[in-house]
């Protein structure tokens, strides 16, 4: 870390703006792997403490002892420019970190769902999640060593996906195939951005 | 130091050994900041190189203005101070309150008014 730019003047600097994309999917599918491949940093760490008052704003109904949860989430960063910047957040693997979700995805351009066709179930939640808020998202498929390979038209019916949804396979530790992914996801959220647009001003 | 006696499996050091101020004290008990939100991608800018020591500016809070001398998310904040987002929010909350960071909340996708961010990105991907 380098504070180079102590002798800026004081006052307003124009500030860049700010994107985010969700990296989601089962425990161990990836996450981390597909942020750290693509982001300029090794992926940091942030977390998030679940308090008392936590419990009561999301509403865990049922829940009867106070506890104090700890949720870890990483992420990264790519500069895309002086005035833009876009950073990656693994999504918190297990499912009942909803809460934690609902911030993440609030202002998100859009989601990767990673997927592994041994254990293609363990996505299923974070279809689901995003298909209810309208988060636009694609799946890639993680391309483990010794998984069988199957075609992208199979795991698209397997996951029964609108047929917009793009589905690519994908290798998270390379950096040009998770840039793939991203760039994919860009296109997407842009094509449905549009469409919604059009739709909006049809009514 | 170690302690005569004792097998080191018993003993809690460093990082295990857990924080020596809990994040809660550095907040003096808050939960909330007292202004701002602070999405985890809010970008914050310190509006000074140096900040005197002063009544209700901890530690804590002159570690954020050293860090932020470059623009920083949020997310970045906590995670290289290693305090928890809740945490940060509070002192950023302080500092807002004084004017010693500037903050600039992200855009939604539903504000921007065209696809030039969109394309922005995916020119600025493939560049990678």
């Amino acid at each position: 870390m380098d504070y180079g730019h102590s002798d800026r003047p004081a006052g307003a600097t124009p500030l860049p703006t700010a994107i985010k994309i969700l990296v989601a999917g089962g425990f161990g599918v990836g996450k981390t792997t597909m942020v750290g491949a693509v982001s300029e940093t090794r992926p940091l760490r942030t977390e998030e403490v679940l308090t008392e008052s936590g419990v009561g704003i999301d509403d865990l109904s049922g829940v009867e002892e106070k506890t104090t949860t700890t949720v870890a989430m990483d992420f990264g960063r790519i500069t895309i420019s002086d005035d833009l910047v876009l950073y990656l957040f693994g999504t918190p693997g297990q499912d009942r970190f909803w809460f934690v979700w609902d911030e993440l995805a609030l202002g998100a351009i859009g989601a990767v769902v990673l997927a592994d066709t041994r254990r293609l179930a363990d996505c299923f939640p974070s279809i689901d999640y995003f298909e209810g808020r309208g988060t636009p998202f694609v799946v890639a498929v993680n391309c483990f060593e010794g998984s069988r390979q199957y075609r992208l038209d199979e795991v698209q019916a397997a996951l029964n996906l609108d047929p917009g949804v793009p589905v690519l396979l994908c290798d998270a530790r390379q950096r040009e195939s998770s840039k793939e992914v991203l760039v994919t996801l860009m296109e997407h959220a842009m094509k449905t951005r549009e469409a919604r647009r059009r739709a909006a001003g049809a009514n | 130091m170690t302690v005569q006696g004792e097998s080191a499996d018993h003993q809690w050091v460093d990082d295990h050994a857990g924080p020596v101020v809990r994040p809660y004290a550095m907040t003096r008990g808050r939960a909330r900041p007292v202004t701002g939100t602070f999405d985890l991608i809010s970008l914050v800018t310190a509006t000074r190189a140096d900040v005197a020591p002063e009544v209700g500016i901890g530690p804590e809070h002159l570690a954020i203005v050293g860090l932020c001398q470059r623009i920083q998310s949020v997310a970045e904040i906590a995670a290289h101070l290693d305090l928890p987002v809740g945490t940060i929010r509070v002192l950023l909350g302080d500092l807002a309150a004084r004017s010693l960071v500037q903050v600039r909340e992200p855009q939604t996708t539903a504000g921007l008014p065209d696809n030039s961010i969109f394309e922005a990105v995916i020119n600025g991907l493939r560049a990678l």
